[in-house]
């Protein structure tokens, strides 16, 4: 299930790189000695300790999945939260945190699954579907890969200039609130239209993972049902309200 | 000793000791699934309790609103971290399930429509520790959040109460359920912070 034991020790991590993302999102990459790597789409319990010995964790989704001991992290800022605008504004290289994990055996994709997948993000859902783009293109595999990503605009989207140059991937772009000049379909809400014109470009009856906000998540896991996808092949991964 | 994160002062400090360790208060209901949100129309919807005889205890809609319908207010605690205090609920009791129910096994494992799984100790649903609950809030309990029925089992980590339940059976051993079999405990006391197996 998991590719490492002891998740309920906690490692100490440095940041060894941060990259701002979008206005809203940052990048951190984490040197862990011991993480011995994981599987994509698994996530992390990322701990902090202030100086009183006051502590907060949160769970992030792993972008990577490499088997080192590395591992990235992104983080998009939740107004008013404790956690995420510490790590997306103040953090900095060389400063150290602690994790644990990885942790889930669920919402993975392993290199040596063949079906075809469609993975469905919304937003920072985009994180764990990252790492399982970086694993197909890692492995070589030839499972046919789709990407259907939704943001709000093209500054808002996550990784979008490796997804633009990934290879194995095909990626299907959803702007919700603006689109750039002269881009073919409207602004506007990933709607039935637009997984059903999946279907009739002929993406076969796939694996699916949704992640996304937990409406987002709701709206694609009930119409790729309407539309006839197996809801026993669908995995979903919500967040937001806290 | 914990490494400390330099600047981190944290924020919120919430020193409510109705909060378990490791969990921050929320307002809101988020919803965690591990896929799509089925639909259970009451007229179809129906509940067993199975047990080693073979003996099936069944109730449909209208059989189980004709049971006594309790009030609870409780604490809730979901895994990954938030906890929702003084939540409102309406349901049966499980042991109003059960007093017909004769079994000698210790276990249960909770089935849900869409195929969900998760196992719990006998003892963790009686003795007004469990319901079905179909009510939120003097609401129909939404689709979302496991309507028509859900478990509620509120002195456990939340992914034991699950989502559109439709049976329980009777099980000799503590067998693993969907998330037990994922990495996660296979009991969950928010308490101690039973999270990852």
């Amino acid at each position: 299930m998991r590719r490492t034991g002891h998740v309920d020790v906690w490692k100490t991590a440095t940041v060894v790189s941060a990259t701002q993302l979008t206005p809203s999102g940052r990048s951190l990459v984490l040197d862990v000695p011991g993480w011995g790597g994981n599987l994509a789409g698994q996530h992390a319990d990322v701990r902090l300790t202030a100086p009183d010995g006051y502590q907060a964790v949160r769970s992030y989704s792993i972008a990577s999945a490499d088997a080192g001991d590395r591992l990235e992290i992104a983080v998009d800022r939740v107004p008013d939260g404790e956690v995420s605008p510490f790590l997306v504004d103040a953090i900095e290289v060389g400063d150290q945190v602690e994790v644990r994990g990885p942790l889930g055996g669920w919402f993975v994709w392993r290199p040596e699954e063949t079906e075809p997948v469609l993975l469905v993000g919304g937003g920072s859902g985009i994180v764990p579907l990252m790492a399982m783009v970086r694993a197909h293109e890692a492995s070589g595999s030839t499972a046919p890969f789709r990407l259907v990503y939704s943001v709000r605009s093209p500054e808002d989207a996550f990784f979008a200039e490796e997804l633009s140059a990934a290879t194995g991937v095909e990626v299907t772009w959803i702007y919700t609130r603006r689109a750039p000049d002269g881009w073919p379909r409207p602004a506007g809400r990933l709607a039935a239209a637009d997984l059903q014109a999946l279907e009739a470009a002929g993406v076969e009856a796939p694996s699916v993972f949704a992640c996304g906000p937990t409406g987002f998540v709701e709206a694609v896991a009930d119409t790729l049902v309407t539309i006839g996808h197996d809801p026993a092949r669908i995995k979903t991964e919500r967040f937001g309200g806290a | 000793m914990a490494v400390f994160t330099r600047g981190f002062g944290g924020r919120a400090r919430e020193q409510d000791d109705r909060l378990p360790p490791g969990q921050f208060l929320t307002e809101d209901f988020p919803v965690l699934s591990a896929g799509p949100t089925p639909r259970i129309d009451t007229d179809e919807w129906e509940f067993q309790i199975r047990t080693e005889a073979g003996e099936t205890h069944r109730w449909d809609w209208d059989a189980l609103q004709a049971l006594q319908q309790d009030d609870i207010t409780r604490d809730i605690h979901c895994v990954t971290r938030w906890t929702k205090l003084g939540t409102s609920w309406q349901g049966v009791s499980l042991d109003t399930l059960f007093a017909d129910v004769e079994s000698s096994y210790d276990f249960v494992m909770a089935h849900s429509y869409g195929g969900y799984t998760t196992n719990i100790p006998l003892e963790d649903l009686l003795d007004g520790k469990a319901w079905i609950a179909t009510g939120f809030n003097g609401e129909p309990l939404e689709a979302e959040h496991g309507g028509p029925a859900r478990l509620l089992i509120p002195h456990l980590y939340f992914w034991k109460s699950a989502k559109w339940v439709r049976g329980l059976v009777m099980q000799q051993d503590d067998e693993p359920g969907f998330w037990e079999q994922n990495g996660y405990h296979a009991y969950g006391d928010p308490w101690l912070e039973q999270r990852y197996s």
